[in-house]
């Protein structure tokens, strides 16, 4: 009763409190947006400096024949240094790129080194050199290389070839970006190495953004318990979710005994799936399940609580399976051993292939209207792929949710192998 | 690709499709049995799929 007098007493003012600072929360995230917005357009109206040959591609960058597209595509599914919506050539036939730049965080040798990636001038050649004291970057490949002392451009070593370096200097011809592409396949640069990146690419915005998200939802959701039985509002779509991971995935799997600790682990990972995958659906271009990074942390989580919160018995069946032979318990250590690897690996590898999948076929098929403009025609080809990708972004609608519930449900089932307790035969 | 990756690639395919058929086609059956456990077949269903699934893009990620 005490308590309640208390909440009675403190409710308005603790309310009021809440509300202002949510309140003020809310304008700090609107302004923050409104700001990376507004720094969008600016970047956006920045012109191509004419001084650079090498940026001035212009010519023919749209993306129109199939190995064009599948570059456009692959490009997509990696990773990148800046946010970017869209591009398009404007009258005077430059380059516009929509979109604004993330910040580039890399470990050099001469220590930390901080700038927006709008510095690299949408330059993913490792033709534009970023001076930042005394440190001169290229991006090539969405990849960060540092280049050695007094050299001004990077170059790829050449074999078979003379024993000089294959320079790609700021004012070479397009023949030699074309050698550059064929000794590609080393990926070793003779006069620069990689550094050690740690920039907020457009996957890690898209894992904070989701995490902000989450936070928002899930902080209104259990603040609202504290005043009502029943959630208003955007909680009434959230609870028979949580419930549903509680009772329908943590519960008959792990058991009733031990489910409440991981329920928490298990919701973080469905939540934080499910909406990772929405997102990559939006025209944002997010593809962040799709990267092998954020699978593999996600199943390592999974791998590291069922290891630790394994009991007795689980490690008893892994290293000396009760119930078979002697000899055959030697055999069965190492393969059960091997299994607990592979759990955690075919979670990674699904999720990752999955969603990359899906990726790759709703751009394919968005990209038929492009394909086959030739021979359907303008009209048909559009009307063809809008159908086609229409109902497959549907079935990805499905696929973004089953893919939630399968991670989700495969590391319930895994953790409730490591904790139940069996019943001595 | 490669001649022998795309040879591959469809005998994964070839043998996660068999896989897939067999267990979708024995829950119907089950389903069809049994009408009142339709929602633990579907789960049973769908786990065996994803392991299953698991495997073939396991495989098709390991042979790219």
């Amino acid at each position: 009763m005490p308590i309640f007098a208390e909440i009675l007493t403190k409710g308005p003012l603790l309310k009021g409190a809440q509300m202002k600072s949510r309140n003020l929360f809310l304008k700090s995230l609107f302004f923050s947006l409104a700001l990376a917005f507004s720094s969008a357009n600016l970047w956006a109206t920045d012109p191509v400096k004419s001084d650079e040959p090498t940026h001035e591609e212009s010519a023919d960058q749209s993306v129109s024949t199939e190995e064009q597209i599948s570059e456009y595509i692959a490009h997509h599914i990696k990773d990148a240094h800046d946010f970017h919506l869209f591009s398009y050539n404007d009258s005077s036939g430059h380059r516009k790129h929509i979109g604004f730049p993330l910040p580039v965080i890399v470990y050099t040798s001469q220590g930390l080194r901080f700038f927006m990636s709008s510095e690299f001038h949408h330059d993913d050649s490792g033709h534009h050199v970023v001076e930042t004291d005394g440190v001169s970057l290229v991006k090539y490949h969405e990849k960060i290389y540092e280049l050695n002392t007094g050299e001004h451009a990077i170059s790829f070593g050449e074999e078979g070839h003379h024993d000089g370096e294959h320079e790609v200097g700021l004012g070479d011809e397009l023949s030699d970006i074309a050698e550059i592409e064929e000794f590609d396949a080393s990926h070793h640069p003779t006069n620069a190495h990689e550094v050690l990146d740690l920039s907020i690419t457009k996957s890690v915005f898209g894992f904070l953004l989701v995490s902000l998200l989450m936070l928002i939802a899930f902080r209104s959701l259990a603040n609202q318990y504290k005043k009502r039985a029943v959630p208003t509002g955007f909680g009434r779509v959230l609870e028979p979710l949580v419930l549903y991971v509680r009772d329908e995935i943590a519960r008959p799997n792990i058991g009733e005994k031990h489910y409440k600790r991981f329920t928490g682990f298990l919701l973080t990972v469905f939540f934080f799936i499910w909406t990772s995958n929405l997102l990559g659906l939006t025209p944002l271009g997010f593809n962040i399940t799709g990267q092998l990074a954020v699978t593999f942390s996600l199943a390592l989580f999974t791998y590291l609580i069922t290891q630790f919160s394994g009991n007795k018995e689980y490690w008893k069946h892994i290293f000396w399976m009760p119930g078979v032979p002697a000899p055959m318990k030697v055999i069965l250590a190492p393969i059960e051993l091997l299994g607990t690897l592979t759990k955690p690996f075919s979670l990674m590898i699904r999720l990752f292939a999955n969603i990359s999948a899906g990726h790759i076929v709703v751009m394919s098929l968005i990209s038929i209207a492009i394909i086959m403009k030739s021979s359907m025609g303008a009209v048909g080809a559009t009307a063809l792929s809008f159908a086609l990708s229409f109902f497959l972004t549907l079935i990805e609608l499905l696929v973004a949710f089953l893919q939630a519930y399968i991670f989700t449900m495969l590391s319930a089932l895994f953790i409730g192998m490591a904790v139940q307790e069996h019943d001595h035969h | 690709m490669t001649i022998p990756n795309l040879v591959g690639a469809g005998l994964i395919v070839i043998g996660a499709g068999i896989g897939l058929g067999q267990i979708g086609g024995r829950a119907m059956e089950g389903i069809a049995r049994q009408p009142e456990a339709t929602g633990k077949i579907q789960t049973a269903m769908i786990i065996i799929a994803a392991l299953l699934e698991g495997l073939a893009f396991g495989a098709l990620f390991l042979g790219k």
